[in-house]
């Protein structure tokens, strides 16, 4: 019978694990160091805000890993052999496999700023940190956070609810101003504003100084700025962890190579999830794909190949979401942060500055490249759909009250935003061709 | 190149100010509830109009100051910041209040002495225990909800909801209640209807509404007969439970308001699940073979039974209306979350929920692949679902005890959950994908 052995209980691992299960009765394994149970990475901020303890943020019952014969091992793994099949543990076991999965997520990156690694700096990845967190914010006052992305902002948004003064310091001239186009980066940035923290766009970290007591006392900026601190939050991305593979005969470069069924340059070890970097590039796809999402669709893909089902990864129309304090974003297809040859940007902003949707369509045929929506639910099935078929931007406008997925009685934009399509193109005349609701929905879009 | 200059429209902060009035809420409110306290020796029968005021009414401003602020420190957005920090003592408060309410009433005497100008007022008697358990119970409605409304300003559904159990425990269960007896009518209440008021359909109630109420009275069996079996149904199927547990019930307004901060502690684990339907389906089994059992001893003239059915209703009203629904539906908010009666005890809630899980149109709806497994849904489940079990396998979440008060698609961080009506086809997406990770086992 099959044993196998996954490295990392994370999303991509944990997936793994589940959909094996689901085909099959092989011996599963699963060795963490982190903690002995799965949970969600991306719920720890909701664990130091006191929104949830760590009971909560566990998706399964402690029962459902016996019950569904997955064995769980809580130890370090120190390293791997590859020709007798075994791994090492740090309490002197050794396991033999013969299935290995690696998926050991990631780590904080550090650029080598002086002072990085001075008590009272740290990043926000694991449940260490988050302990680490704890200790490091007993009674301060203010802290720095270095680099603006969507762990930055989390970090924010937890210090924040312990009444710390946050400074966020920002590489880009706008707030995720690699990923989000100008009016969206700017919607954000006003909003982090109105919490109150102080956001310093185009500014870099130069050096981190320690206090007396050996403990970080101030930032220096590269405007030669010195800011008074007690934290530094360093959210500048992430990086493969791949400290384990690297010793073994697994190939790596900036994470584990994997090609697009996630199999390593060795038979039956096989990688998923932050840690994996893609031999082959597909057209819009990243060499290192760090998210939730893609972690449980490579999980799932993954299953099937080592079931004996073999199964390219490919995770279909992009999409993402997040949440920026108060604000939701989703997105759906591809919106670049710079306008693209070829391509239309339509953008759509309540009075509130607190809405927006903005769309992008091809020139030629007025197929949806992708859009961005902030503060306004919409359904991801109707928008993959839409995307899929290529359908053009008026048939979507005409059709997006079925794509509303705000709550009942919430207020409904989908008037205002064809009105203010047909006023940026007067030679169209659309209107509104469906309500909101399953009813339409469900007769005309997805029956 | 120089970084944007971006100015925010308006920026919130905790302000001295702020503080200042948010002090002096809580004075007024301390003071209120030193009255309070000191009614409750007798004093207060000097000046009852003045005690009245200092008593009830400091507590009341002091607290609505004390809550306002809130308003202007922070943007709108559900913050249920260090809501696992707290401490409970309130419960305690709550629990012995309950406690001499049922079996001790003169500890407590003076309280009801000191509404007895409302209560003449309103209802042109003195008062009695229950009018005070009323007073308190319909402030306490009031004055959370009117939190409730400040905490989720931004969301028009909850907001309208809201209204709704303050609108009907106010206007359905206070005041029409209070001007019946002023109008020397039965006392009735026509937002409770049997099951969940039990004695509404024994034929004890129904002679006597009938015998000495007149066309009132048959127009009050007739409403609660009109209630239970044509309106349960029927709303039940185009909305789900939701238009009655979380919109009109007094139990679920008190749950909706002063329950609020007390949800995330229902148990959400699949043993709570399996007791839940054992409990609730029993009482609705107790109830309806009593009042079975009363009619029939009825129509035979009290001889089949005797006072055997007597003995039954007798226990049922101690049991499950004074300890379960009374003293451990509300006294236990802090131990086991806002709901205890609803999904463990309350028969109404049973009935509604067997249409809601068969024969309705509502559901929750997932969107798609957004769903991150944070556990935000399944912690503020008031009713101890495990909302995300559904989210993440992306199954539409359909269940009897959902009483559809929509806190789990408003504190999603990514927009996962939609309550929706719809049509019934398709409305069980079962996931095969799935199946085999039990849910329901």
């Amino acid at each position: 019978m099959h044993n196998l052995v996954i490295i990392g209980n994370g999303i991509a691992g944990v997936t793994t694990a589940r959909h094996v299960r689901k085909m099959s009765d092989m011996k599963i394994t699963i060795i963490s160091s982190e903690t002995k149970y799965f949970f969600s990475r991306t719920a720890l901020m909701y664990v130091y805000m006191g929104q949830m303890r760590f009971k909560e943020i566990k998706p399964y019952e402690d029962w459902f890993w016996t019950k569904n014969n997955i064995e769980l091992i809580h130890a370090h793994v120190n390293s791997i052999n590859t020709d007798n099949k075994t791994l090492q543990l740090n309490n002197g076991t050794i396991i033999s496999y013969n299935k290995l999965v690696i998926s050991t997520g990631s780590k904080t990156n550090r650029y080598g700023w002086p002072g990085q690694n001075l008590p009272g700096v740290q990043g926000l990845y694991s449940w260490q940190d988050v302990e680490l967190l704890e200790e490091n914010t007993r009674n301060i006052t203010h802290a720095i956070i270095v680099g603006g992305g969507l762990i930055g902002i989390e970090l924010a948004e937890m210090l924040h609810s312990r009444k710390i003064h946050v400074t966020f310091l920002v590489r880009e001239d706008l707030y995720w101003g690699n990923i989000l186009p100008r009016e969206d980066s700017i919607l954000i940035s006003r909003h982090i504003l109105e919490h109150g923290f102080d956001l310093k766009l185009g500014t870099q970290l130069k050096e981190i100084n320690a206090g007396q007591n050996g403990r970080v006392k101030s930032v220096k900026t590269d405007k030669g700025e010195e800011i008074i601190c007690q934290l530094v939050g360093l959210t500048p991305g992430v990086h493969p962890n791949i400290d384990l593979v690297k010793n073994s005969k697994v190939k790596t470069a900036g994470g584990v190579l994997v090609n697009n069924y996630l199999e390593t340059n060795i038979p039956d070890v096989y990688a998923a999830g932050d840690c994996v970097e893609f031999k082959e590039r597909e057209p819009g796809r990243f060499r290192f794909e760090q998210l939730w999402y893609t972690g449980r669709m490579q999980g799932e893909a993954l299953a099937q190949t080592i079931c004996g089902k073999r199964t390219k990864y490919d995770r279909g129309v992009w999409f993402n979401s997040a949440k920026f304090l108060d604000i939701e974003y989703q997105t759906y297809g591809f919106v670049a942060a710079q306008p693209r040859e070829g391509e239309t940007n339509f953008y759509w902003e309540h009075k509130s500055g607190k809405k927006a949707v903005r769309f992008v369509f091809r020139n030629d045929d007025h197929s949806l490249v992708g859009m961005n929506t902030f503060g306004i639910r919409y359904r991801h099935e109707l928008f993959d759909k839409w995307i899929k078929n290529k359908k053009s931007i008026e048939y979507i406008l005409e059709h997006l009250p079925q794509a509303n997925f705000d709550p009942e009685f919430f207020e409904k934009h989908e008037g205002e935003i064809i009105t203010e399509f047909n006023r940026q193109n007067p030679e169209v005349n659309l209107k509104l061709k469906s309500k909101r609701g399953l009813k339409d929905l469900l007769s005309k879009e997805l029956a | 190149m120089m970084p944007l200059q971006i100015e925010p429209f308006k920026v919130y902060k905790e302000s001295p100010k702020l503080e200042w009035i948010k002090k002096s809420g809580l004075g007024i409110f301390l003071v209120g509830v030193f009255f309070l306290l000191v009614s409750l020796t007798g004093t207060a029968m000097i000046m009852p109009n003045l005690f009245l005021f200092l008593s009830f009414g400091l507590s009341i401003i002091g607290a609505v100051i004390y809550s306002l602020p809130v308003i202007w420190e922070a943007p709108a957005g559900i913050k249920n910041n260090k809501i696992f920090f707290n401490s409970f003592t309130s419960g305690i408060i709550i629990i012995s209040f309950y406690f001499f309410l049922y079996w001790f009433p003169s500890f407590i005497g003076n309280w009801i002495r000191l509404v007895d100008p409302i209560s003449t007022f309103l209802r042109g008697e003195k008062a009695d225990r229950w009018f005070l358990y009323g007073t308190f119970y319909t402030l306490a409605v009031l004055f959370m909800g009117l939190k409730m409304i400040i905490k989720y300003r931004h969301s028009r559904y909850h907001l309208i909801r809201t209204f709704s159990v303050m609108f009907f425990q106010l206007g359905f269960a206070y005041l029409i209640p209070s001007l019946l007896i002023m109008f020397n009518k039965p006392e009735h209440y026509f937002s409770y209807f049997w099951p969940l008021k039990y004695d509404y359909l024994f034929p004890g109630s129904v002679h006597y509404l009938t015998h000495t109420a007149g066309a009132l009275g048959y127009f009050m069996v007739f409403w609660g007969i009109i209630m239970t079996f044509i309106v349960v149904p029927v709303f039940s199927y185009f909305f789900g439970k939701r238009w009655y547990c979380s919109w009109v019930c007094g139990c679920g307004g008190l749950a909706e308001t002063a329950g609020d901060p007390f949800r995330h502690l229902s148990d959400k684990s699949l043993k709570a699940w399996k007791i839940e339907r054992w409990t609730i389906h029993s009482v609705l089994v107790f109830i309806i073979v009593t009042t079975a059992l009363l009619w029939i001893n009825s129509a035979t003239g009290g001889k089949t039974l005797g006072g055997l059915s007597h003995t039954f209703s007798a226990v049922y009203g101690f049991l499950i209306g004074a300890v379960f629904s009374g003293i451990t539906g509300v006294g236990f908010y802090p131990v086991l979350g806002s709901r205890v009666w609803c999904r463990f005890g309350c028969p109404l809630a049973a009935i509604l929920g067997l249409f809601q899980r068969f024969k309705s149109k509502f559901r929750i709806t997932t969107n798609g692949g957004h769903c991150i497994s944070c556990g935000n849904c399944s912690t503020y489940c008031e009713m101890g679902i495990d909302v995300r079990a559904y989210a993440q396998r992306k199954q539409n979440i359909i269940r009897s005890s959902c009483v559809g008060c929509g806190i789990c698609a408003a504190v999603c961080p990514r927009g996962v959950l939609r309550l929706e009506n719809g049509p019934e086809k398709g409305r069980y997406n079962v996931v095969l994908d799935d199946q085999l990770m039990d849910l329901n086992q």
